[in-house]
């Protein structure tokens, strides 16, 4: 394979990721350019950076010795400009780095709307580390902060928020948390989980305008309600959008993201785009064009490296799946699970009596193949899942086997039963029959089909 | 980077970024006056040990249970809260951990070599030692006291802490039971009962005096009960251990049932953080604790070939062995540098760099057990908390960001990793033995992540991504 200089602007999972298989792969020259850190680290984790559950350096997947050990040079710099005619970068301070093949990765920015005041001191996004340095300084001696947006970062910031007992009120344009994506009984839950923790959750509340006082820094917003409330911080996580002003005049096609298609190559030979700053020409149905998800990036990473290194490979996403923590209750959903009904799909929904855990699974009426599930507060195993929704496994099969799939530590209250129990409820006159436990050897049994 | 912030406020456990409430402040008093008493106690002890005992022990007790059921009472909802465990002077490695390890260091000094100095704080123990064993206290009977009062106050602040996980409710609840029955009140019943001191719950070579000729011939001699503690060292150290870890994994016995465990699990649980997860560490660990294990079995093989020869210069050899096993490891490691480093390498510095029984246990565990920790395929976010809070310096996040399952000698199942992992990665697992060291998944069966088996193309795919990490 012939030597190529490889040059990867963006040191987040899918730049780094590209970068390890490339290595793993081949002998190529490889150069990572970040603005933001000089070492990888793990952009999950800023959250219990501030909350005070790890330090900085916890967040860092590899040591620091790591990158010069596999021949990964790291470089500390803004790119200003793409020349694709010389193949060559400009980075602020004049310097320029030549490649041979560049991929972009440079992940998003946070989204705003043009409110009046969305400039002021005390008001931030949260999307790198310099973001939440601002934070630790916006947020020191407040009496009171506004989250606006509820989605996945919203809940974060107010979760981080109250960790340091900053009173909270959180605004949500919908009718539940985040039920643009989930379904009104699990948005409904969340909810009440958000309120259990004492944060003032506003529902179908929108940010209208943010007050300044006299030095420039927040004092107050105004909801859409015309309600004027006090406070020193407004977290704005109403979405992000990919990083890309940079691409400018250089001849890369762009939309809202980097225009690529499934082998992630854009307009432009030998420059490609991945993770949260590629958009898709053509995704596949029910995709979105844009992923801005950690496990994306890391499979974007992954199969771009193959195509780079001479095995040209196609974006398979795989199963769906994903996954979070909303405060203290765990969430995972695997295959697709629409936030609203769907025509010809039936929904089973469990949840329990104390609010803490729910089991949705959703399959076709006609014959009762499962399509998706949702799960809360209870760990499931995704390889089986994977499995299940792969081979078309039936509502009744999933249900007798949902004991394989249940990843819960020992000794953890299972409530397979009582999901089983509703099901058999609702169809008078069925009775699906637990057939597996918990454990290895049932996953085993359901997974290969042998211990 | 300015990103890790500090606070002044020096508390023993819990959220540093907000002040105590006054039920709080009242069992942090209270501890504080007990600690004080234990140091009157120290000089005048001998006046009215009961009033002293019940003021500085008591004391102590009673403020350590009212400040966690206020702390941890407040946390409603499930799950662990790590808040302000970074920031706080009392959990990070500070001034006041420094302080504090010098603090214990200096009292295990004193407690080996110069027990003298304690002579106070014993006759305090006086009162207790007559009623359990019929005797006057010394310092072990001493030390036993205040480990075992450790392992239940602390152990009662664990189990609140963890309440929403019945795993490590039931892993502490044990290894209470553990250090209060077989390390403490049995072996002070066996000498009322004028039978030989023994400790059931350990064995060859972590208590290592137990294969030496010597001890098993006194207790031979002792009969009746001798004779059955003879037998189950003999049977615990070679039939348990290897049977139980085959089932369990190690952590049967060093997070379920071993005093120094118990110790490290409950006083010890706020400073697991402290560890240092680099391969560096990693290296300097397998050397030491395969070094120590190698001694003891030269020991007591030394002593063994001795107690049947007259030979003078091999009675020298083994003696020397003995004294400088005992002197290096069973007193300065396990004690000064095992407990007196907890405030700054975390809580188990002697399970991981020294102990011989983790060494054989690891052994069994890493070749021949059930035991592992299955990774979830590719939910891993890297984050790192699992990493962070593993008490044996494990960089679990390596293997979890790779859905590789977790299969390390050092591994004591202690199941924070799984508690702390915000997306449900981690399971402590026992299961048949096959395909336990699993392939590094990214995304099972996904045709591009994760080659099929048997495709000699991808075969070949397979061996030039995962062989260079």
């Amino acid at each position: 394979m012939q030597k190529k200089n490889v040059v990867i602007i963006g040191n987040g999972i899918s730049g780094i990721t590209a970068a390890r298989f490339i290595r793993k792969f081949s002998d190529h020259r490889i150069t990572v350019i970040s603005e933001e850190s000089d070492h990888f680290y793990s952009r999950t984790a800023l959250m219990y950076i501030y909350m005070g559950h790890m330090t900085y350096e916890n967040t860092k997947p590899y040591e620091d010795w790591f990158w010069k050990k596999n021949r990964i040079e790291l470089v500390r710099g803004y790119v200003t400009k793409v020349d694709t005619e010389k193949k060559g970068l400009m980075l602020t301070g004049g310097d320029i780095v030549y490649y041979d093949v560049l991929i972009l990765a440079t992940g998003s920015k946070s989204r705003k709307f043009g409110w009046p005041g969305q400039d002021l001191r005390g008001v931030q996004g949260l999307y790198n580390l310099q973001d939440l340095e601002l934070m630790e300084e916006n947020t020191q001696g407040i009496n009171r902060a506004v989250v606006v947006g509820g989605g996945l970062i919203g809940i974060e910031m107010a979760e981080m928020l109250h960790s340091r007992h900053i009173p909270v009120t959180f605004l949500v344009r919908e009718s539940g948390y985040w039920t643009n994506i989930l379904p009104t009984e699990e948005g409904l839950m969340i909810s009440r989980h958000i309120r259990e923790h004492h944060i003032d959750l506003r529902l179908e509340t929108e940010l209208k305008e943010i007050l300044p006082d006299e030095t420039g820094r927040v004092r107050a917003i105004i909801t859409n309600k015309n309600e004027e409330i006090a406070c020193q911080f407004v977290g704005l996580t109403t979405g992000v959008m990919p990083n890309i002003e940079f691409l400018r005049d250089s001849g890369v096609e762009v939309g809202r993201g980097v225009m690529i298609n499934n082998y992630f190559e854009t307009n432009v030979p030998d420059v490609y785009a991945i993770g949260d700053c590629g958009q898709f020409r053509e995704p596949r149905s029910g995709h979105p064009p844009i992923e801005q998800l950690w496990y994306t990036g890391r499979m974007h990473g992954e199969t771009v490296a193959r195509t780079i290194c001479g095995e040209r490979a196609a974006y398979d996403r795989g199963v769906w799946f994903n996954s979070a923590k909303f405060l203290h209750i765990e969430y995972q959903t695997y295959g697709f699970v629409a936030s609203r009904p769907q025509d010809g799909e039936e929904s089973l929904y469990w949840e329990h009596p104390d609010g803490h855990h729910a089991v949705r699974i959703n399959y076709r009426a006609s014959d009762g193949v499962v399509i998706g599930s949702n799960f809360f507060g209870i760990r499931h195993n995704q390889a089986v899942w994977e499995r299940w929704l792969r081979e078309r496994r039936t509502i009744d099969y999933v249900l007798e086997h949902l004991g394989a799939a249940n990843f819960d530590p020992e000794f953890y209250t299972q409530f397979e039963r009582a999901v089983v129990k509703q099901y058999n409820e609702r169809y008078w006159g069925r009775k699906v029959m637990l057939k597996r436990k918990r454990g290895v050897r049932s996953r085993l049994l359901e997974l290969v089909g042998t211990e | 980077m300015s990103l890790n912030r500090t606070y002044p406020s020096i508390q023993i456990a819990g959220d540093p970024t907000v002040s105590m409430s006054s039920t709080e402040k009242l069992g942090a008093g209270l501890s504080g006056l007990g600690f004080l008493f234990l140091l009157v106690a120290g000089f005048t002890g001998q006046t009215n040990p009961i009033l002293f005992l019940i003021l500085s022990l008591g004391l102590l007790s009673l403020g350590g249970v009212i400040f966690s059921i206020e702390r941890y009472q407040k946390q409603h909802a499930p799950g662990v809260d790590n808040n302000g465990v970074m920031f706080s002077p009392s959990t990070r490695r500070s001034f006041f951990t420094w302080n504090l390890a010098i603090l214990i260091t200096g009292f295990y000094v004193l407690l080996y070599w110069f027990p003298g100095t304690l002579e106070g704080l014993i006759r305090t123990v006086d009162p207790l030692s007559y009623t359990l064993r019929g005797k006057a206290a010394d310092q072990w009977f001493l030390y036993g006291t205040f480990y075992t009062v450790a392992v239940l106050v602390m152990g009662f602040r664990a189990i609140l802490k963890y309440r929403h996980n019945r795993y490590q409710i039931i892993r502490t609840i044990s290894v209470m039971f553990f250090q209060l029955f077989l390390a403490f009140l049995i072996p002070a019943l066996l000498i009322m009962l004028q039978q030989p001191e023994f400790y059931f719950s350990y064995f060859w070579p972590l208590k290592y005096d137990y294969f030496f000729p010597g001890t098993l011939n006194s207790l031979e001699q002792a009969g009746g009960w001798g004779v059955f503690m003879v037998r189950w060292a003999v049977v615990i150290a070679f039939i348990g251990v290897p049977v139980l870890t085959y089932f369990f994994g190690k952590r049967w016995y060093c997070s379920w049932v071993c005093g120094c465990g118990g110790l490290a699990e409950t006083a010890g649980d706020q400073w697991r953080q402290l560890s240092d997860k680099s391969m560096k560490a990693w290296k300097v660990e397998r050397w030491m604790i395969h070094s120590v294990l190698v001694f003891i079995v030269a020991t007591t093989a030394l002593l063994w070939i001795n107690a049947d020869s007259g030979n003078m210069i091999l009675r020298e050899a083994s003696n020397g062995f003995n004294k400088t096993y005992g002197f290096l490891i069973g007193m300065a490691f396990s004690g000064v540098i095992g407990v007196g480093f907890y405030p700054i390498m975390g809580s188990r510095v002697w399970c991981r760099f020294g102990c011989p029984q983790a060494a054989i246990l690891g052994i069994i565990q890493k070749y021949f057990s059930r035991f592992r920790i299955t990774t979830n395929s590719s939910q891993c976010i890297s984050c790192g908390n699992c990493s962070t809070y593993c008490e044996m310096g494990i960089d679990v996040r390596a293997y979890a960001q790779r859905g590789q399952n977790i299969i390390r000698a050092s591994c004591v199942g202690c199941g924070i990793c799984a508690n702390v992992c915000p997306r449900g990665v981690l399971s402590l697992e026992n299961g048949p033995t096959k395909g336990r060291y699993n392939e590094p998944v990214l995304v099972p069966e996904s045709e591009i992540m994760m080659p099929r088996r048997g495709d000699a193309k991808n075969e070949e795919w397979r061996e030039r991504a995962f062989s260079q990490e």
